[in-house]
């Protein structure tokens, strides 16, 4: 379900002050449900606070918001419902095991145990880790627990998912094959919200946005973009809007 | 509700599974609790003396054997000449010299009168202080009983009667101070720890974004400790009770009432300094410093207050575990009832409003 017209992240004219400082200044676009698209800006430009917006944890100073149809004014206990969130940090409990996490997790987004094992199962299949169901997590891979910290994620089999730099200090075939559950996840019908600093990886998305001062100075698909400002790769484009 | 019970679990996981917090815990205290019981002391025992005695005659004799059967002193050596003393003080192995003057007896029945010479290693003062004390009190109730059979002048003789701790255990006062100081240092610290431990590895923005609240948040992780607190509460009383004969006079469920409530102002203390500190190193040294030293230096547990300069003396009010030892001491040792405590009660229950109105302020900051 998304809002009333279709999309499933729709901000108007979204702007967040701190005193005088404005961290978004009328932020407006839209994504809808089943895409993957990519929120990218360098360090400071006011992604971190408009995520936070998104996910029901603060208020904006004005404009409008709507997720997966709820009011982030009003409704953000609905819109934590609905959302899924992973960040860097992959956010698993070390000292638990792979099953411990999911029941955990699972729990406080109010799934039943019988849910819960059933989903486990079926996440731990589609990563070929049912062995390590008992294992505690600090004894895997970090390429595994990404992994699992995604599966955690989706758990609730919520409408969007926010991943924050998720694939942050991981080596290339962990993040390729993560970038195949990202589609996989697409296509199941859940709307993929990320953020990233690594430009090639921004190509993957079918459309992004980037912010710089506050601003989202472009939005498009990439290939739309390189096009629209003469880049070559996003890369470049990245830091012909930046710079400016 | 079935979300909490959940979360509760999960903490309760990661206690278990730790070795360090479950020596902290539950080690810690215990540990504490023993070492207090039985170091620090205000008592004397074994004391290893010295005796120089001159007239080697009847009466010095019945002194000494006096001084030696109280328990209090060990007869470490007989010297035979006063170059002796300075020589046994440097050795360092005995902590008073008694000299008796010659013709001791018989200068007692002619003038009244004879010399006894007491000195003490003054290199630690205060149990120079308590031996000087326990050999005057022993050789001054010697004489009285020798009197008693000579006439004597009249003199004033006031009786003495010690109040709730007729025998002066010190363990009265420091099984009270232990409690305070212990229940203070695992609660305030074992919370902050633990909620700055989800701050540093980024679950706690995973918590945030999931339909708990931040209160069930904060009481899902703080629950467990409030049991574990609890019960290191009661076993120090029974530590308290069976190993060193600390009384319970007043009522139980009002110490332990009593406990509950001091427990719920450390925890509150725990979840505010959790909040300011950005991981688990911060919160930790926060704790140590901010609690450790003024716990056990402000409260009144070792240094009397009465004794401290006036500005440490106004210090001392916002120090909980001050009120808190008053508390449990006139209900364990006292056994008054909540009508002399009432007072402190209050206090404390202000405090931790404080506290946790104080704690709920800076977390919405933090998420803004």
């Amino acid at each position: 379900m998304a809002g009333e017209n279709g999309y499933i992240v729709d901000v108007k004219e979204l702007t967040k002050k701190f005193g005088n400082f404005i961290a978004n200044d009328r932020l407006t676009f839209n994504v809808s449900p089943g895409e993957i698209f990519g929120f990218l800006g360098a360090n400071g430009a006011g992604k971190t606070t408009a995520i936070k917006i998104l996910c029901g944890l603060s208020s904006p100073t004005s404009g409008e918001a709507t997720i997966a149809g709820y009011n982030v004014y009003r409704e953000t206990e609905k819109i934590k419902q609905n959302i899924g969130y992973m960040s860097q940090q992959f956010s698993l409990y070390e000292d638990l095991t792979v099953y411990e996490n999911f029941r955990f997790y699972g729990g406080i987004y109010g799934l039943s145990r019988k849910v819960i094992r059933k989903r486990t199962e079926e996440l731990l299949h589609e990563l070929n880790m049912e062995k390590v169901k008992n294992r505690v997590i600090h004894s895997l891979p970090l390429g595994w627990k990404q992994k699992l910290a995604f599966s955690v994620a989706i758990i609730h089999q919520p409408k969007l998912i926010f991943l924050d730099e998720p694939t942050s200090g991981v080596d290339p075939i962990t993040r390729r094959q993560f970038w195949e559950m990202i589609y996989k996840t697409a296509q199941d019908g859940i709307t993929v919200f990320i953020t990233t600093h690594y430009m090639d990886e921004a190509e993957y998305c079918g459309r992004v946005s980037i912010m710089a001062e506050g601003k989202i100075k472009a939005i498009g698909s990439p290939n739309d973009l390189k096009s629209q400002y003469d880049a070559h790769n996003m890369n470049d484009l990245f830091i012909k809007l930046v710079r400016n | 509700m079935k979300r909490f019970f959940g979360f509760v679990t999960k903490e309760f996981y990661h206690i278990f599974r730790d070795v360090r917090t479950i020596l902290i815990l539950f080690g810690m205290p215990i540990a504490q609790i023993l070492i207090f019981g039985y170091v620090i002391t205000n008592e004397i025992k074994d004391v290893n003396i010295a005796v120089l005695d001159h007239s080697k005659d009847e009466v010095t004799r019945e002194i000494t054997d006096k001084l030696l059967s109280s328990g209090y002193f060990i007869l470490n050596k007989k010297l035979e000449t006063n170059d002796q003393i300075q020589e046994e003080f440097e050795k360092g192995d005995i902590r008073e010299v008694i000299i008796f003057g010659d013709n001791f007896a018989r200068k007692l029945q002619k003038e009244k009168a004879a010399d006894v010479q007491i000195i003490t290693d003054a290199s630690d003062a205060n149990t120079a202080n308590l031996v000087r004390n326990y050999t005057q009190a022993i050789i001054n109730d010697y004489v009285k009983e020798k009197n008693a059979t000579i006439l004597q002048p009249a003199r004033l003789v006031p009786e003495i009667r010690m109040l709730f701790n007729p025998e002066l255990k010190g363990t009265y006062m420091y099984v009270p101070g232990t409690m305070a100081m212990i229940l203070m240092l695992i609660s305030a610290m074992m919370t902050s720890i633990t909620i700055a431990r989800e701050k540093e590895m980024g679950t706690m923005e995973v918590l945030l974004v999931s339909p708990l609240r931040p209160a069930q948040i904060i009481l899902g992780k703080v629950a467990p400790y409030v049991m574990l607190s609890f019960a290191n509460a009661v076993s120090i009383i029974v530590l308290g009770y069976f190993v060193f004969g600390v009384p319970v006079q007043g009522s139980l469920v009002l110490l332990l009432a009593e406990s509950l409530l001091f427990i719920t102002l450390a925890l509150s203390l725990g979840i505010l300094i959790s909040t300011v500190s950005t991981g688990q190193q911060m919160a930790m040294f926060i704790s140590m410093f901010a609690l450790m030293l003024p716990t056990i230096l402000l409260s009144g547990f070792i240094f009397p207050i009465e004794n401290m300069p006036e500005i440490l003396q106004w210090l001392t009010l916002i120090m909980p575990p001050r009120w808190f030892i008053t508390i449990i001491k006139n209900i364990m040792v006292k056994g008054t009832g909540l009508l002399f405590v009432w007072k402190e009660t209050l206090i404390l229950v202000g405090i931790t409003l404080v506290f946790i109105v104080l704690s709920v302020r800076n977390f919405k900051i933090r998420l803004e």
